[in-house]
């Protein structure tokens, strides 16, 4: 009896081991990149000057008598193209989170839901082909002779891109936190007179209002991250653009980390200075994170308060509730 | 008389949820229905505003009548709702302020003057019996409040859009003895303007705060009176035997 008591001891433990080493994995992970992007990165970043670098317009890596590592066009870039994408792509997507949380009929339901999980699993090359062979000729179309462009590849394009990119990302959570809204809330309006749109709008949207700033801002995250889409696209000029010249060519961070990687001398600051470009992205991504956790944390109380007042006034709701 | 049932019958897909239900219910009188879980005394409730169209499967027969109009005629389903106010079982506030809490219903039936909406928001938390309680936080959220005052809120909120009727769904299950009493005040109040209709599991809620008394039992109703007659002398052995506590 002692002896498998003792036995199952060592098993539970070791089992633990297993999940904590698994666990660990992750962290080191994140660790090392931190480590690697930072001892990379910020001397780099001091060497060039922080002002410089992060508010400097020129960016001539290959001059080698006035090299000039300014990357504020590029951190604007990815600004531009990540707000464009949001502009677009958030008010359809949670627009479809509501209409498939809310409005769509099961049969219906059966295939758009199956259909936006592939649409997240399409890899973004497959994205960046569509906007190729697609949104690019559809945009020198429509503007080119108006506005003497030399092709579509523009700050507009990749916005579309990104803006379609994002949709299952914040329909995904959209929908889900829409679906969180308790039923007694929508038949709340729906009791005092209010028609389903009208209940759904003014009642459930706002109710899972932190759930949907979440999506949103997840959504950020996926669209100023991308690169590889966005670089078939977007044309990648280094130029330091104003909002309103969408349909020129923008180089994002992400992009001119990968455009510049494949030629640059390993070790010079040209190598530091793209590595210290991933500093910054990595920072924006740090910020959205703790965004959307902060903005969790408030959703996650606001339910628990809901639940437990339930549960404290009324142990038995299911018993009670009529057929 | 302010409904007028007759031979009601409702389906849940094959489940028969209510049989034959036929009743009078007069204006200005407290109605309560009691009966064991599963009874149809909600369901039936349900169906004066016919919350039971959300539920799929759900089927009607029969006539259900408000001041003479057929409810499930021609008679537009939002309008019904506004006439007919309900509260529900557990308290369900919207998650934002008192004020718009309240201005919700009066804003769906188009009313949009600020002061309007001003007098509307006093005078549903005034005859809720919540006014002081809350006139100092109109613009703080009302999941701030306790679950009693959240439930009066919720009345408040039911008779902004000015009802006939207010239908109310077990409303202190859910609430301590200080609140439940605050309730039950608040009901013998609104009689005087209102027909309320409530559903208790609570006999002695029922014989303090009812006119009137229907006992359910399995979608039917076995009983219905007056109240100080159906709790001294059922006349259905069944009815009495709930009453006494022999089952439930």
């Amino acid at each position: 009896m002692k002896q498998s008591s003792a036995a199952l001891k060592i098993r539970e433990n070791l089992m633990r081991a297993v999940f904590f080493t698994a666990a660990l994995a992750s962290i080191v992970a994140v660790a090392l990149i931190c480590v690697f992007l930072f001892s990379q990165g910020l001397p780099a970043i001091f060497n060039v000057g922080v002002s410089e670098f992060l508010g400097g317009t020129r960016w001539a890596p290959l001059n080698s008598s006035d090299p000039g590592f300014g990357i504020l066009a590029f951190i604007l870039g990815s600004i531009y193209v990540t707000a464009g994408a949001i502009i677009l792509g958030v008010p359809i997507g949670i627009f479809s989170a509501l209409f498939m949380a809310r409005m769509c009929p099961k049969g219906l339901y059966r295939f758009i839901k199956p259909a936006l999980n592939l649409m997240a699993g399409v890899p973004s090359v497959i994205y960046g082909f569509f906007g190729m062979v697609v949104i690019v000729p559809a945009i020198f179309e429509a503007f080119g002779k108006q506005f003497d462009m030399m092709s579509g590849n523009t700050m507009l394009a990749a916005s579309i891109i990104l803006g379609i990119m994002i949709l299952p990302t914040v329909i995904t959570i959209a929908e889900t936190n829409l679906r969180a809204v308790p039923q007694e809330l929508y038949e709340g309006a729906v009791a005092l007179g209010a028609s389903h749109e009208r209940a759904v709008f003014k009642v459930v949207l706002p109710s899972a209002r932190s759930g949907v700033m979440a999506a949103v801002v997840l959504g950020v995250g996926r669209a100023i991250g991308e690169t590889m889409a966005v670089q078939m696209v977007a044309g990648n000029q280094p130029a330091l653009r104003l909002p309103w010249e969408f349909l020129k060519g923008i180089r994002t961070m992400t992009t001119n980390i990968v455009i510049e990687m494949g030629y640059v001398e390993y070790g010079s600051l040209h190598n530091g200075a793209l590595i210290a470009t991933g500093v910054v992205l990595f920072v924006f991504i740090l910020i959205i994170n703790t965004l959307f956790s902060i903005l969790n944390r408030d959703k996650q109380e606001k339910r628990s308060l809901l639940s437990l007042r339930a549960k404290r006034g009324n142990p038995d709701t299911k018993l009670t509730k009529e057929q | 008389m302010k409904f007028v049932l007759s031979e009601v019958n409702l389906w849940y897909n094959d489940f028969q949820a209510l049989q034959n239900v036929s009743m009078d219910i007069k204006a200005n009188e407290v109605t309560a229905f009691i009966g064991p879980s599963g009874c149809g005394k909600s369901t039936l409730i349900k169906s004066l505003n016919r919350m039971n169209d959300l539920i799929e499967g759900c089927k009607i027969t029969g006539f259900i009548q408000l001041d003479g109009e057929d409810v499930y005629g021609s008679m537009d389903v939002n309008l019904l709702r506004k006439r007919v106010g309900m509260v529900f079982q557990k308290p369900n506030p919207f998650p934002m302020s008192v004020y718009d809490n309240i201005a919700f219903g009066p804003r769906t039936h188009g009313i949009k003057n600020k002061r309007e909406l001003d007098e509307i928001v006093e005078k549903s938390l005034h005859d809720a019996a919540i006014w002081d309680e809350v006139k100092d936080r109109l613009k703080k959220s009302a999941l701030g409040l306790s679950g009693g005052q959240q439930q009066r809120l919720c009345i408040a909120r039911a008779l902004s859009v000015s009802p006939d009727v207010l239908l109310m769904d077990e409303p202190t299950s859910a609430l301590d003895p200080i609140s439940t009493g605050k309730i039950e005040d608040l009901v013998m109040e609104l009689k005087k303007n209102y027909t309320v209709i409530i559903v208790t599991h609570n006999m002695q809620q029922a014989t303090r705060i009812s006119d009137k008394t229907a006992f359910f039992l399995l979608g039917e109703v076995i009983e219905f009176g007056d109240t100080d007659q159906i709790f001294s002398m059922p006349r259905d052995k069944r009815c009495e035997d709930y009453i006494t506590g022999r089952f439930g």
